[in-house]
């Protein structure tokens, strides 16, 4: 109860429903209650009940097993996603801020230029010209995630580079990848940490803004986006069948943020703040 | 708040009133329409494209033939005045309208039908259709109103035929434009088209019959069927002559402000193999296929029960129609079993191509399932539909496909040398080339019942059922067709009422 309080009601809600949907996602893989795809059409439709804990789908498939599976698409999609954009984004960033001078400004400015582009459009161009599909809805929100962890990495390791004890590094001749990875990275590691879980929210949000135009997950493989979609045109027949989707996209970007929040209290005073002098 | 109302209203009211002297109240009656469609046409010109739309927008609002279709099915006077027909079957003599023109002023008369049906035979022809004018043999003009059309050989379907949008009378000067600037003879004149969204025409002012009530028309393309429901809820499209979600038909019902109605197609829905691929050849696997296919379940689940089972290309509506539907019942282990004898493994892999319609990209996901609980594994692949008609319709590259084929009466589809499921039976071919030179009603009807019959047994593709019209327009608009013999949106007599 003592630690729950320590890390603060955010973390633990944040926590809570985050690990609900990686628990829904990791068990869909072995155990769903029907086969998310298995049509039944006798039972199209159906009321939540107890065979059908939030019904059926026009197509008679259940939607709580659609929605397990979907969260396990989503999630994939989402963690390869930041991965991508952590996997680039951070040694992209801990180069410039290493080398500085023009290879920094050509950086930062190509990061600025894909900024300028809004996340959901720019992953929309990219599926239309790659074609849909999960991968490559996959690689769109990656690309996207890697300017922002390249200027967050940046900015935060050129301020870890100008203290005391990666100057004294330097002096001692240790070169730029060995003090990158031994001095700035586990520095610069909470905020990026924090970061990661935020980006996780907005992929599984471009995911599903992705899915819903028919750009990501492709039939027959579950999706969050596709279900809103499907769900449209039954909007007054099955109300149902819109909210539970959305409800699920909704919780977990909420859960994610809080988790994110809390991450943030949680790491901030163990973050060893730089002196104030700035940087040449 | 109640105040507030009273005098906000009070306020409207005072508006409406300068407005309504301002405008000369007959300037009110409303003569513009704003028609609905799920697919936008490839081009403008039914005389060079096999997609439906085309003709959606452009049969006998645009273009005319000497006969037309009517609401009804039946063969009626077009640009055509009359016709007799010799004793021997084989001479047409059509007596021409007279002072009838084109949108841009070219006179109609019989050379412009000697153009028509030459170029549409021709054979750089790049009409979708061109088996209906294999049978002509000659066009003669003894005078300019006359045409005298000579075939080869008797003919029974010649005049139907010739009311498709595939044999509409097009001129010499304008035919090589009319993809992208329709010009013709019909009530209404092709105004603008802004791509991806609208095609627009006005009323005709110097056209030769009953002048349409009204005047303006836009046909405003919408894929998605949310978009449609919403567009007609807030009242920016007035009709669609076919509505692309039929769960959506109870709450218009509901709602006083629209007329709908379930009228029939002629839209032959299939589930088309590629007969010249492995392992559609084989019989076995394609009679599999059609019970593993539960039809009814289809019709339910993806047109809301709406739609009628058909066990061959042939539609209730047309002459000698048999009821087939009946020939492959839902039978899952009958279908695994002929998949085994055939030799086909579990787990083995197929694409389904999926054009956008609705019917095709929910009833794919139906299919899809269906097929697996046999243990065949199919992948999905939605389609553009210039995509689908480049690679399914031209190219012939596809396992299967889901396609509604609209055009009424067209088992001639099946006798094809070249079509892209790729269909070959000397038994069909003979029996199609019996029927067609038969001259006795009797044994036509005889023929005409045993292709469905020969289609029905080889079930070169998995037939599934007929689409129905699901027309909806605004409960003020009268002169809708109910059915639709063929694809068509005929305005000439829609008008709005008071």
């Amino acid at each position: 109860m003592k630690t729950l309080a320590r890390l603060g009601p955010a973390m633990v809600v944040g926590g809570a429903i985050s690990a609900a949907l990686f628990g829904m996602a990791l068990v869909s893989l072995v155990w769903t209650p029907y086969a998310p795809s298995a049509i039944d059409i006798a039972h199209r439709l159906a009321s939540p009940s107890a065979t059908h804990w939030l019904g059926t789908d026009p197509l008679g498939r259940d939607v709580f097993s659609m929605l397990m599976a979907g969260a396990r698409n989503s999630l994939a999609v989402a963690v390869l996603a930041v991965v991508i954009g952590m996997g680039v984004g951070v040694p992209l960033g801990l180069f410039a801020a290493a080398r500085g001078g023009i290879i920094d400004d050509f950086l930062m400015r190509a990061a600025d230029l894909v900024f300028s582009f809004p996340a959901l459009l720019t992953a929309v161009v990219i599926t239309a010209l790659a074609g849909p599909g999960a991968r490559n809805a996959m690689l769109a929100i990656g690309i996207f995630n890697v300017p922002v962890f390249a200027r967050l990495t940046r900015g935060t390791a050129r301020a870890v580079g100008a203290r005391g004890f990666v100057i004294a590094a330097k002096v001692f001749g240790r070169g730029d990848l060995a003090i990158s990875r031994a001095h700035i990275l586990p520095n610069i590691a909470a905020p990026l940490v924090v970061q990661a879980s935020i980006q996780f929210a907005l992929a599984i949000l471009a995911e599903a803004g992705l899915s819903y135009v028919g750009l990501g997950t492709q039939p027959p493989a579950p999706s969050w986006g596709r279900m809103l979609n499907d769900a449209q045109t039954y909007i007054f027949a099955a109300p149902r069948l819109a909210i539970f989707p959305g409800l699920a996209i909704m919780l977990a970007v909420l859960g994610l943020n809080l988790l994110g929040d809390g991450l943030r209290d949680w790491l901030d005073p163990r973050l060893q703040r730089p002196p104030a002098d700035p940087a040449p | 708040m109640g105040d507030a109302r009273t005098r906000w209203s009070a306020r409207r009211w005072l508006i409406a009133g300068l407005l309504a002297t301002l405008c000369a109240t007959p300037a009110l009656a409303r003569d513009a329409l704003t028609l609905g469609m799920v697919l936008e046409p490839p081009g403008l010109d039914p005389t060079a494209g096999a997609a439906a739309a085309i003709r959606e927008v452009t049969y006998d609002n645009i273009f005319e033939g000497l006969t037309r279709i009517d609401g009804a099915g039946h063969v009626v006077p077009g640009l055509a005045a009359s016709w007799t027909i010799s004793p021997d079957g084989k001479a047409y003599t059509f007596a021409l309208h007279s002072g009838v023109i084109f949108h841009d002023g070219t006179e109609f008369n019989c050379a412009i039908v000697q153009f028509s049906y030459n170029r549409a035979r021709a054979p750089d022809s790049t009409n979708a259709q061109k088996e209906l004018f294999e049978p002509i043999a000659d066009i003669a003009c003894p005078d300019p109103h006359t045409a005298v059309v000579t075939l080869k050989r008797p003919d029974a379907a010649f005049l139907f035929g010739m009311g498709w949008g595939d044999a509409v009378m097009v001129a010499p000067n304008s035919a090589a434009g009319n993809q992208t600037h329709p010009i013709g003879t019909g009530p209404f004149r092709f105004t603008n088209w802004v791509k991806g969204d609208r095609v627009e025409m006005a009323r005709f002012d110097h056209y030769w019959g009953a002048a349409p009530k009204l005047a303006r028309v836009t046909f405003k393309f919408v894929a998605d069927p949310a978009a449609a429901a919403a567009a007609l809820l807030a009242g920016d499209i007035d009709a669609f002559g076919n509505f692309p979600a039929p769960e959506i038909l109870p709450q218009l019902r509901a709602d006083g402000r629209f007329a709908v109605v379930i009228g029939s197609t002629e839209g032959k829905t299939i589930l088309a193999l590629n007969n010249a691929r492995k392992p559609f050849d084989d019989i076995r696997v394609r009679r599999a296929l059609a019970y593993a296919i539960d039809r009814k379940a289809l019709v339910q689940a993806t047109m809301s029960g709406l739609g009628t089972i058909i066990g061959s290309h042939y539609t209730p509506n047309d002459p000698g129609f048999i009821d087939l539907a009946g020939t492959y019942p839902y039978d899952p282990t009958r279908a695994k079993a002929l998949l085994a004898e055939a030799g086909i493994a579990s787990g083995t892999h197929f694409t389904l191509a999926l054009p956008p319609p609705p019917y095709a990209r929910r009833g794919g996901e139906v299919i899809a399932a269906m097929l697996e609980e046999v243990g065949l594994h199919v992948e999905l692949v939605p389609m553009e539909w210039a995509e689908w008609l480049d690679q399914v319709f031209k190219r012939s590259d596809f396992d299967m496909t889901m396609i509604s084929h609209t055009e009424a009466r067209d088992l001639a589809i099946y006798a094809r040398d070249h079509y892209y499921f790729n269909y070959h039976s000397d038994a069909f071919r003979s029996l199609y080339q019996t029927y067609l030179d038969a001259t006795d009603p009797r044994t036509e009807i005889d023929l005409l019942q045993k292709m469905q019959r020969q289609l029905a047994t080889d079930e070169p593709n998995v037939f599934l059922y007929v689409l129905p019209k699901l027309g909806v327009w605004n409960a003020r608009l009268h002169g809708f067709w109910v059915n639709d013999p063929i694809p068509a949106n005929d305005l000439s007599a829609v008008a709005w009422g008071e």
